[in-house]
């Protein structure tokens, strides 16, 4: 799994350079802010010399689902200061996938910190060469920014195999589409805005449904009961 | 054209916002593990995040001229398509990139 870091990488390097920025950047943006996705939307913004606080609402926005990871990530098994710092910096959406897997019930904190150093590695070392590869093939292929976009389709296939729930999605698709129409200039933010929202009306149909599982502890979860 | 000031800034305000959503959360822990409503939305925010991400990287795609928007929306056929009966996340990704590269390159040179 993580070994599919380097290709992506390719891409994510070629796009850096076919949008005019010097290959060393694909080096700096995969070594230092390491969240893809948002490393794939952050080459359009600054290349449209976007204002800052609106790349700080984007990686908010794009990020936001990594708050949710502290609640199973395996954190207090790494040890040390510059060790457990190391691990949530890299604790992407491939490293908390393979850390709470079945399989890594038993890994050392050690482990884990190799495991998101390596990566990492891929990761950098993909977007790196396929800068230089970018830089020395000038021919512009038309279209390759759908790489983003297959991305992000990957990565929501995993996601509902994680969980198999059609009326997540399907709201989150409602209030996307929604947001598209309505509110072009700010659509990352209605979007995300009308699905919190959406979800947490859920959650509050499922509680009031079910006032049994307020005094069960093993039914926390309401809408899971 | 973007300078280095500039994009040294992005990457900074990049990094904090991503590493703060990373690395803060764990110093709440205790109260967060108890939440009943946190645990509903974070087994369903990973999902959602990705359905909306997916429309808005296609944003811009000019849903009213089909010749344009034909690419686009084949090549989203086909990444789904790939990623669900092989599973192979690099395979999906190159497969349903190299469709998109092959439309846009042939249907679109001539508009």
């Amino acid at each position: 799994m993580g070994l599919g870091l380097f290709p992506l990488g390719i891409a994510f390097g070629v796009l850096v350079v076919h949008a005019g920025l010097s290959w060393w950047w694909a080096t700096a943006f995969t070594a230092l802010v390491y969240a893809g996705s948002l490393e794939f939307l952050l080459v359009g913004l600054v290349v449209a010399v976007t204002p800052l606080a609106q790349i700080a609402l984007t990686a908010f926005l794009v990020n936001f689902r990594h708050v949710f990871y502290a609640l199973s990530f395996p954190l207090h098994r790494v040890g040390g200061r510059i060790g457990r710092a190391y691990s949530t910096f890299g604790m992407t959406d491939e490293a908390y996938a393979l850390t709470t897997g079945p399989d890594a019930r038993a890994w050392s904190g050690r482990r884990i910190i190799w495991l998101q150093v390596l990566c990492q590695a891929y990761w950098v070392a993909g977007g790196t060469a396929g800068a230089l590869f970018g830089a020395l093939v000038p021919a512009r292929l038309v279209g390759l920014d759908f790489a983003l976009t297959a991305l992000f389709v990957v990565l929501t296939v995993d996601a509902y195999r994680a969980r198999r729930d059609i009326p997540t999605p399907a709201l989150a698709l409602v209030c996307a589409l929604a947001a598209r129409f309505a509110f072009p200039g700010q659509m990352l933010l209605a979007a995300t805005g009308l699905f919190t929202a959406g979800l947490l009306a859920r959650y509050a149909v499922a509680k009031r449904r079910t006032p049994a599982g307020l005094h069960n502890p093993a039914a926390k979860d309401p809408s899971r009961a | 054209m973007p300078d280095t000031p500039y994009l040294l800034a992005a990457i900074g305000v990049s990094t904090a916002v991503t590493w703060g959503l990373r690395a803060l959360p764990f110093a709440a822990l205790a109260p967060l593990r108890a939440s009943a409503v946190l645990h509903h939305l974070g087994a369903r925010m990973p999902v959602g995040v990705m359905v909306i991400l997916t429309v808005y990287s296609l944003r811009d795609l000019p849903l009213t001229s089909p010749q344009h928007a034909a690419p686009a929306l084949l090549a989203l056929a086909a990444t789904l398509g790939l990623h669900l009966w092989r599973r192979n996340a690099v395979l999906s990704i190159l497969g349903g990139t190299a469709v998109h590269v092959t439309l846009a390159s042939t249907l679109l040179a001539h508009s």
